[in-house]
């Protein structure tokens, strides 16, 4: 479960996050709509206590990134946009690498690896080097490398681009699988259609700033559209930087 | 303290880099394998060319040889071929075509006969290196022949040519074979820096501006380990790769040296396995303060090629006294001893010259650089404390 209050982060004159505002429950997914340059990645950066917010509160199962920084990270999984894998590693290397960052012991490890690799298909490609993957096999391995130690709350920016169809249907089909298992899983996109296809709570973040957040059809009721693509377009106020 | 974060970082980065080309070439091939190489081939051409001059015949072109008869047999007695005068003298050896050309000038008779001192010119260009030996050898014959008939004039006239010898002086030479070595081997301090920089170059690099440049800094740095751990961990690598890579070079030179066509000038040039480690230690703190001065930098760039400009600059450090010693060289003083890399280069020759060098020496230039070294290590390691650094370039 998270909670955000009136997050704000300025860089300078730019007002990356000005007052930005949401919940995300567990057993729920989460979308972060908006387009590029919103506001979406430095909302998530502070949520994972990389970046510090210049005021506001998160609060994630009841832990505040600011000062308990090493026990969210513990119970946050992170898949951020640049995949940053290891070309010179295995797939299986780059897991164990942030498994053994967490503190899991080896026989943990490699018993999670086992699941990992059955639940994302991974099995052709997990002891072989990752320098020439395909999009959807960094993905992958991103993903299990983000979900090594079992994290209950899940943050994922980006999560399908440059994915094939059949990678975005493996994907969708993951996420929601881990939505039935209870997670709290947080995803950012500039796609309408992923939020449409997937998520039961959609923030719409424009300017740095929340311009809606509810239901799809919460979201349709308020807009006054008869689509719920034409409802995001209107409540954003803005096609730019959005994709269909 | 809990310092697992900060083995597995290292052993990863350990793992991840022996499967680098480009570090494997920098850290273990350019240093201990090329620089050896690079200095017996440079040995080995310039004494080759030596001498091939010292024992070529010499041919120089006379102008004016009719002037003086008896010089010019005396030459030619001693294996030189005199060669017919060229029209312009100095065009020919500024053109380069002659190293060297004699002219007995008009007048020269007369001078000879009256007893006085009799000019003969030497052209020559001496900023040409290559013809200094040709020169020597040509003044030493002319020279050689005005002495012996300096003798002659003075016997007839009945005076012990000895009286002109007022004072005999005798070489006493306190240099060993040892120490003759540090002459053949000024450039070994040289270098050992060089290596010390260039061992764990790639790395420092690599393991951060690399990181940043491929986006697997900010995952990385989500993981629950103290941000000190990951840099440490990252910094402990490019150090392990600087010492292997200065200890190869090391053992290459203690192969390669046996093998300098200087032995039989009376130079011992072969390390002792003690002296390999005395030097292997008096160097170690340089490959601290070398991978953190690098980390430290590359942390600030985006890219790698980013770093790598600025690293150019820094591998220009370790020249720097390299090169005020080896042009301006002093005797080794205690206080110098606290100065970082200027410190090595003298302890080094000292070892290599087979002297006893005083402990306080030693503890003086490691605990110096060491400190400096650390400082760095400190700033290093703190540095991604910073998110604009973490962020810069994504």
């Amino acid at each position: 479960m998270i909670v955000v209050r009136e997050l704000r982060k300025y860089f300078g004159e730019v007002k990356a996050v000005d007052g930005v505002s949401f919940e995300a429950r567990d057993g729920e997914i989460t979308g972060l709509l908006g387009p590029n340059g919103a506001g979406k990645t430095t909302t998530l950066r502070m949520l994972y206590s990389l970046l510090p917010p210049d005021s506001g509160e998160i609060s994630i199962d009841g832990l505040d990134p600011t000062r308990d920084a090493m026990e969210i990270k513990r119970t946050l999984g992170v898949v951020p946009d640049g995949r940053g894998l290891y070309n010179r590693l295995t797939a299986r290397e780059n897991i164990r690498y942030y498994g053994d960052l967490h503190g899991l012991s080896k026989p943990e490890i490699d018993e999670r690896i086992g699941e990992l690799i059955e639940t994302l298909d991974m099995e052709d490609f997990i002891d072989r080097r990752c320098e020439g993957f395909s999009h959807g096999q960094q993905v992958k391995v991103a993903i299990a490398r983000a979900m090594v130690h079992r994290p209950q709350t899940v943050l994922l920016d980006e999560p399908s681009n440059g994915l094939d169809v059949m990678s975005t249907r493996a994907l969708r089909e993951f996420i929601r699988g881990l939505k039935r298992s209870g997670h709290s899983v947080v995803l950012s996109t500039h796609i309408m259609q992923e939020v449409a296809a997937l998520c039961d709570r959609i923030v719409i973040i424009a300017k740095g700033k929340v311009a809606a957040d509810g239901t799809g059809q919460e979201l349709l009721e308020r807009s006054g559209c008869e689509s719920i693509e034409d409802a995001f377009v209107k409540l954003i106020g803005s096609e730019e930087g959005l994709l269909m | 303290m809990n310092l697992r974060g900060l083995i597995t970082v290292l052993r990863k980065e350990t793992t991840e880099n022996i499967r680098d080309r480009r570090a494997i070439f920098n850290s273990l091939l350019l240093g201990p394998i090329l620089f050896p190489l690079m200095f017996i081939g440079i040995v080995w051409f310039t004494t080759a060319a030596e001498q091939e001059r010292i024992q070529a015949t010499l041919e120089i072109p006379v102008v004016g040889a009719e002037r003086a008869a008896s010089l010019i047999r005396f030459l030619e007695q001693q294996g030189v071929v005199i060669k017919p005068a060229p029209e312009d003298p100095e065009a020919t050896v500024r053109r380069q075509e002659e190293m060297v050309v004699i002219r007995i000038p008009e007048g020269f008779e007369d001078h000879w006969s009256k007893g006085e001192p009799a000019p003969v010119e030497v052209i020559a260009d001496p900023s040409r290196q290559e013809s200094q030996v040709t020169i020597r050898r040509v003044k030493h014959l002319v020279a050689s022949y005005g002495h012996q008939i300096g003798m002659l004039r003075l016997q007839l006239r009945g005076v012990a040519p000895q009286l002109t010898s007022a004072i005999l002086i005798r070489d006493v030479d306190l240099s060993t074979a040892k120490s003759r070595a540090i002459l053949a081997m000024i450039f070994l301090p040289y270098v050992l820096m060089i290596t010390a920089f260039t061992g764990g170059m790639h790395l420092a690099l690599d393991t951060t501006a690399g990181e940043k440049e491929r986006r697997s800094l900010e995952p990385l740095l989500i993981n629950p380990v103290p941000r000190w751990q990951i840099m440490t961990g990252k910094l402990l690598t490019t150090m392990i790769f600087a010492m292997a890579s200065l200890a190869l070079t090391l053992v290459a030179f203690k192969l390669v040296l046996p093998l300098m066509p200087v032995g039989a000038f009376g130079v011992d040039l072969t390390i002792s396995v003690d002296g390999l480690l005395k030097i292997l230690f008096v160097i170690s703190p340089v490959a601290i303060l070398a991978a953190s001065l690098l980390t430290v930098l590359a942390a600030f760039a985006k890219t790698y090629r980013e770093a790598q400009s600025y690293s150019g600059l820094v591998i220009m450090i370790p020249l720097i006294p390299s090169l005020i010693f080896m042009t301006n060289p002093v005797r080794p003083e205690t206080w110098m001893m606290s100065i970082p890399l200027f410190s090595q280069n003298m302890l080094i020759g000292e070892i290599v010259r087979g002297e006893a060098v005083p402990l306080l020496w030693y503890s003086l230039s490691f605990g110096s650089t060491l400190i400096i070294g650390l400082v760095l290590a400190v700033v290093a390691a703190t540095l991604y404390n910073r998110p604009r650094l973490i962020f810069s370039g994504s």
